[in-house]
C-alpha cells in the first residue's frame, strides 16, 4: 500500500490532468451539443496549437502566444463550421470528415516538426511550490486556473446573456429558435469559433505540461470523449467536473496498480455511460 | 451458380501466382491487398449493410492476431490449428458485445462508433497487461508448405480467406438476411414491425464480420512475425477500413474490395516512394472528398446507371388472387382487454377494452390525442404496453417482439409514410413477404411485390427510390407494403389525410378491394365521409378509452360522441 503522501500527490496530479481533459472537452462539448458536430479534429487543432506555442515560444512568453493563436484558431473554427454545415449534414459524416481532417493535420505536424517528441523549454517548466508535503508545479496549476476560468466564463455566458439564451434555444430546437428570430447561422459560426479558440488555449497548456508528438493526438480522444459524455453535451462546466473525476480515478489506478492500466478507467466509464444512458446524447 | 463458378475461376487464377516463380515482392504486395480486402469486406457486412458503423474492427482483428500469436509462441501450437480459435475468439467477443449493445435501443450511428472505438482501447489495455507483457510477441512457426515459398503460402491462405469473405458478402447481399440488414440501415423500427428479426440479424452480421476479421488476424500474426499492441490495435486500421468501404461503396458487396485495393496500392506507392506522411495526408483528403462528393462510393456511382435497366417486370402479370372474403361475423379476431399505455404520466390509453371482428372494417375514430395511433403502436409491438392483454386468434401478443407479431399476420401503415429510403419501390414492397406470415424467397417475394404494385398503380415507379414519389404515391406505397405481407389484420393509420378528393376516392376503392382479399381492417381516419362509407362498425375513443361502439349511423348520433367532438352543450 503506497503512503498517504503518494496517494495525496496522485490525487493532486489527477486534478491537474483532469483540468486539461475538461479544457479539451469544453470545445468538443459545445460543437457536439449545440452544433450537432462530432469534431474529432478538435484534438488535432489542440496539438497544432501546442506546436505553434512551442515554435513561437522561442521568442515570446508562452502566455503571450495566445494573442496570436486564439484569433487565428477562432477563424479556423469559423471556416470549419462553414465547411461542415455546407458539406457534412449528418452527425456521422461530421465525425468521418473531421477524422480525415485529423489525419491531414497530423501529417502536416509530422512534416514540419517531425514525428519525434518535442519539449518546450520555458522559464515556467521548473517553477513549483511546496505546500505541506505536496508539490504544486506552476504549469499544471496554470492549466487548472485557465480551465476553471474559461469553463466558468462560458457557463456564465450561456446562462446570463442573450447570446447564451439564443444558443440554448438553438440547442433545443434549431428550427423553432430560427422561427423566433435567432440568427442560427451567425450563432453557429461564433460557437464553432469559440470551440476552436478553446483548442488553442488547451494547446498552449499541452505544450506547457507535456512533451508533444503527432501520434499523441489519438491518445487523448477516448478520455476526453468520456469526460464530455459524462459531463453532458453542450455543458460548459460538466466536462471539467467529469474530467477531474476521471483524472483522479486514473491517477489512483496508476498509483495502486500499474500505469499501463490507466486507460481502462476512462474507456470503461465511457462504455458504461453509452450503454446505460444512451438517451442523453 | 454462375457466380459460384466465377468465384472458383477467379480464385484458381490468383492461386496460380506463387507457382510462377515471380519475385517475392509480388506475393507480399498481393498479400497486403487481400488482407485489406478481407478487413474492409468483413467490416462492411455489419457496418455497411446495416448502418452500424464500427470503429472497433481493429479490436476483432487484434483478437485474432493475439490468439494465434499467444498459442504459437507460448504454447507451441501449430499455426493452422490456431486459426479456428482466432476466428472463434473474435466471433465470441462480437457476440458478447452485440448481445449487450444491440439491446440498447437508442444506440445508433456515432454512439456505436464511439463505443466500438472505446472497446478497442479497453481490449488493447487488457492485452498489453495480461498477454503481451509490454515488449511484444515473437511469432516463429512452421508455415505449411502450400507453395514454393513461405510468403507464397501465406498469400494462398489469405487468398482463401478473401474468397470466403467476398463470397459471404455476396451471399448475404442477395439473401433475405441481407435485405433485412439493408432495411435496418434505413429504418430499424419499421423493419422490425415488418417482421425482420432485427436483434438476431444484427448479432449474426456482427458475429460473421468479427469471425472473418479474426481469421485474417490469425494469419497476419504469422505474416508480420512480431506483434505489438500498438501496431495491432491501431486506430489507423479501423479508420482505413471505414475509408476503403466508403470509397468503394458500402451498399454493394464488391465495393469495399475495390476501395481496399485502391487505398492499399496508393499507400504502398507512397511508402515505397519514401513519402509515407504524404500518403497519410492524401488518405485524409480522399476521406473528406468521398464523403462530400461521392457519398455512394465508386461502385454506387457506377451501378446507379445500370440498376434501372437490369431488373425487369416478370411477363406473367397476374391479378392478385381473390380469396373468398368472409362476411363479417361476430367472431373476434382480436380481443383487447384493459390495455394501458402512458408516457411520463400522460395516459394515452387507459384500460381500453374492445373487440375486432373477423372480416369487418372497423372504424377507430376520436379527437386528436385520443389514443388511436398509440393503440396501433402497441398492437404492432412498437411500444410495449403498460398492462392488459391483446389476444390475436387465441394467442397473447403482449410481450412478443414486433417481428413475431408481424409474422402472426398483423400489418400496419404509418400516418406519415416511412419507406426504406435507400431501397427501390419494388424492394420496399418485396420486403414484407420475405419476412411475413409466409416467408418467401426473393424471387417469389418480388413476383408478389409486382402484383401489389399493379394493384396500387405503382408498377411504373417500381425501380425508383421512394424520395421520387409524391405524397399520394407514398401513401399507396405504404398500402402496397402492408398488403404484400398478406395480413389477416391490417391497421390503416390515416391513409387518406393529405389526399385530394379524387385520390381519396381511389384510396377508398383500394381499401374495399383489400377487404375483398380476406383481410380484417382497422381503419383510423378523420375523414368522416370515408368512415361512414367504408366501415361496418365504429369505435369512438376519447382520452384513451372507448366511449361508444356500434353501427356508424347510430354511433355518430350518440350524445356522448357529439360531446367529445364538439364540446359540451352549454345552455
Amino acid at each position: 500500500m503506497p503512503s498517504a503522501t503518494l496517494i495525496g500527490q496522485s490525487v493532486l496530479s489527477g486534478v491537474f490532468i483532469g483540468a486539461l481533459y475538461g479544457l479539451l472537452g469544453l470545445g468538443l462539448s459545445l460543437s457536439w451539443g449545440m452544433l450537432r458536430q462530432v469534431n474529432l479534429a478538435h484534438f488535432a487543432l489542440a496539438f497544432l496549437g501546442g506546436y505553434l506555442t512551442f515554435q513561437l515560444a522561442a521568442r515570446l512568453d508562452p502566455f503571450v502566444t495566445l494573442a496570436i493563436t486564439v484569433p487565428l484558431f477562432f477563424l479556423a473554427g469559423v471556416g470549419l463550421h462553414w465547411f461542415l454545415s455546407r458539406f457534412a449534414p449528418d452527425m456521422l459524416n461530421t465525425l468521418l470528415v473531421t477524422f480525415g481532417l485529423t489525419t491531414i493535420i497530423e501529417a502536416a505536424i509530422q512534416w514540419i516538426w517531425t514525428a519525434d517528441f518535442q519539449r518546450m523549454e520555458s522559464a515556467y517548466g521548473a517553477m513549483r511550490w511546496k505546500v505541506g508535503a505536496f508539490y504544486i508545479p506552476f504549469p499544471e496549476a496554470a492549466t487548472l486556473l485557465l480551465a476553471m476560468t474559461l469553463c466558468g466564463a462560458m457557463w456564465a455566458l450561456l446562462r446570463f446573456t442573450d447570446f447564451g439564451r439564443a444558443a440554448r434555444a438553438m440547442t433545443e430546437d434549431p428550427a423553432m429558435a430560427a422561427a423566433f428570430g435567432v440568427n442560427e447561422k451567425r450563432l453557429g459560426y461564433v460557437i464553432s469559433g469559440l470551440a476552436a479558440a478553446f483548442a488553442a488555449v488547451a494547446g498552449m497548456c499541452l505544450a506547457l505540461t507535456h512533451t508533444l508528438a503527432p501520434v499523441q493526438i489519438y491518445a487523448w480522444m477516448g478520455v476526453v470523449f468520456a469526460a464530455v459524455m459524462i459531463g453532458g453535451l453542450g455543458s460548459a462546466i460538466g466536462p471539467l467536473a467529469a474530467g477531474i473525476l476521471i483524472g483522479v480515478s486514473e491517477a489512483l489506478t496508476m498509483a495502486l496498480t500499474a500505469p499501463t492500466w490507466a486507460p481502462l478507467v476512462s474507456f470503461s466509464l465511457l462504455i458504461a455511460i453509452i450503454l446505460f444512458r444512451p438517451a442523453r446524447f | 451458380m454462375r457466380a459460384a463458378g466465377g468465384f472458383v475461376l477467379f480464385g484458381l487464377a490468383l492461386g496460380a501466382i506463387p507457382f510462377l516463380g515471380l519475385p517475392a515482392f509480388y506475393e507480399t504486395f498481393l498479400y497486403l491487398l487481400l488482407h485489406a480486402v478481407v478487413l474492409a469486406t468483413s467490416w462492411n457486412i455489419l457496418s455497411g449493410y446495416s448502418g452500424y458503423f464500427s470503429f472497433g474492427h481493429g479490436a476483432f482483428f487484434g483478437t485474432g492476431v493475439y490468439v494465434t500469436a499467444a498459442l504459437v509462441a507460448q504454447y507451441n501450437w501449430s499455426f493452422l490449428a490456431t486459426l479456428p480459435l482466432a476466428a472463434g475468439a473474435a466471433a465470441a467477443l462480437g457476440l458478447l458485445l452485440g448481445a449487450v449493445v444491440f439491446r440498447v435501443r437508442a444506440l445508433r450511428g456515432e454512439l456505436f462508433a464511439l463505443l466500438t472505438l472505446a472497446i478497442t482501447f479497453v481490449l488493447a489495455t487488457i492485452m498489453l497487461n495480461k498477454v503481451d507483457g509490454g515488449p511484444g510477441i515473437q511469432v516463429m512457426t512452421d508455415i505449411p508448405k502450400l507453395a514454393p515459398t513461405a510468403s507464397g503460402a501465406l498469400y494462398l491462405l489469405m487468398l482463401a480467406i478473401a474468397l470466403i469473405t467476398v463470397w459471404s458478402a455476396y451471399a448475404v447481399f442477395y439473401s433475405r438476411f441481407g435485405t433485412g440488414l439493408f432495411a435496418i440501415h434505413d429504418d430499424e423500427d419499421v423493419a422490425e414491425v415488418m417482421g425482420v428479426p432485427t436483434y438476431r440479424f444484427k448479432l449474426a452480421a456482427f458475429c460473421l464480420s468479427c469471425a472473418l476479421a479474426g481469421l485474417a488476424g490469425g494469419i497476419h500474426a504469422v505474416f508480420v512475425s512480431y506483434v505489438t499492441v500498438a501496431e495491432t490495435f491501431s486506430i489507423a486500421l479501423a479508420v482505413n477500413v471505414v475509408l476503403m468501404s466508403a470509397l468503394g461503396g458500402t451498399r454493394h458487396w464488391l465495393g469495399p474490395a475495390i476501395g481496399a485495393i485502391v487505398i492499399t496500392a496508393l499507400l504502398y506507392g507512397f511508402t515505397a516512394g519514401q513519402a509515407p506522411v504524404l500518403g497519410r495526408a492524401l488518405v485524409g483528403v480522399i476521406l473528406i472528398a468521398v464523403i462530400v462528393l461521392m457519398p455512394e462510393g465508386i461502385l454506387g456511382k457506377v451501378l446507379k446507371h445500370w440498376r434501372r435497366k437490369s431488373a425487369t417486370r416478370p411477363s406473367s402479370g397476374t391479378e392478385p388472387e381473390l380469396v373468398r372474403a368472409p362476411s363479417p361475423n361476430s367472431e373476434p379476431i382480436l380481443v383487447v382487454r384493459g390495455v394501458s399505455k402512458s408516457f411520463k404520466g400522460v395516459h394515452a390509453l387507459t384500460e381500453a377494452s374492445f373487440e375486432v371482428h373477423r372480416g369487418e372494417i372497423l372504424g377507430l375514430v376520436g379527437p386528436n390525442g385520443s389514443g388511436k395511433s398509440t393503440f396501433i403502436n402497441v398492437v404492432s409491438g412498437h411500444y410495449p404496453a403498460d398492462g392488459g392483454s391483446l389476444v390475436f386468434e387465441g394467442a397473447e401478443l403482449i410481450g412478443r417482439p414486433a417481428h413475431r407479431i408481424a409474422r402472426a399476420g398483423i400489418a400496419r401503415t404509418y400516418q406519415v409514410p416511412r419507406p426504406f429510403a435507400h431501397l427501390s419501390v419494388l424492394d420496399n414492397v418485396a420486403l414484407p413477404p420475405m419476412f411475413g406470415r409466409v416467408t418467401m424467397d426473393r424471387a417469389s417475394a418480388e413476383a408478389e411485390a409486382w402484383r401489389w404494385l399493379e394493384f396500387t398503380g405503382l408498377a411504373g415507379k417500381a425501380h425508383v427510390r421512394p424520395a421520387e414519389l409524391n405524397l399520394h404515391q407514398r401513401k399507396f406505397l405504404e398500402l402496397a407494403r402492408a398488403l404484400a405481407s398478406r395480413p389477416k389484420l391490417l391497421f390503416l393509420d390515416e391513409v387518406l389525410s393529405g389526399l385530394t378528393p379524387t385520390e381519396m376516392d381511389e384510396a377508398i376503392r383500394l381499401v374495399r378491394a383489400i377487404r375483398e382479399q380476406g383481410a380484417t381492417i382497422v381503419f383510423v381516419e378523420h375523414v368522416m365521409r370515408a368512415v361512414m362509407e367504408l366501415t361496418d362498425r365504429i369505435i369512438v375513443l376519447t382520452y384513451g378509452k372507448p366511449i361508444a361502439a356500434g353501427l356508424p349511423r347510430d354511433v355518430m348520433r350518440d350524445p356522448q360522441v357529439i360531446d367529445a367532438y364538439l364540446g359540451g352543450v352549454h345552455a
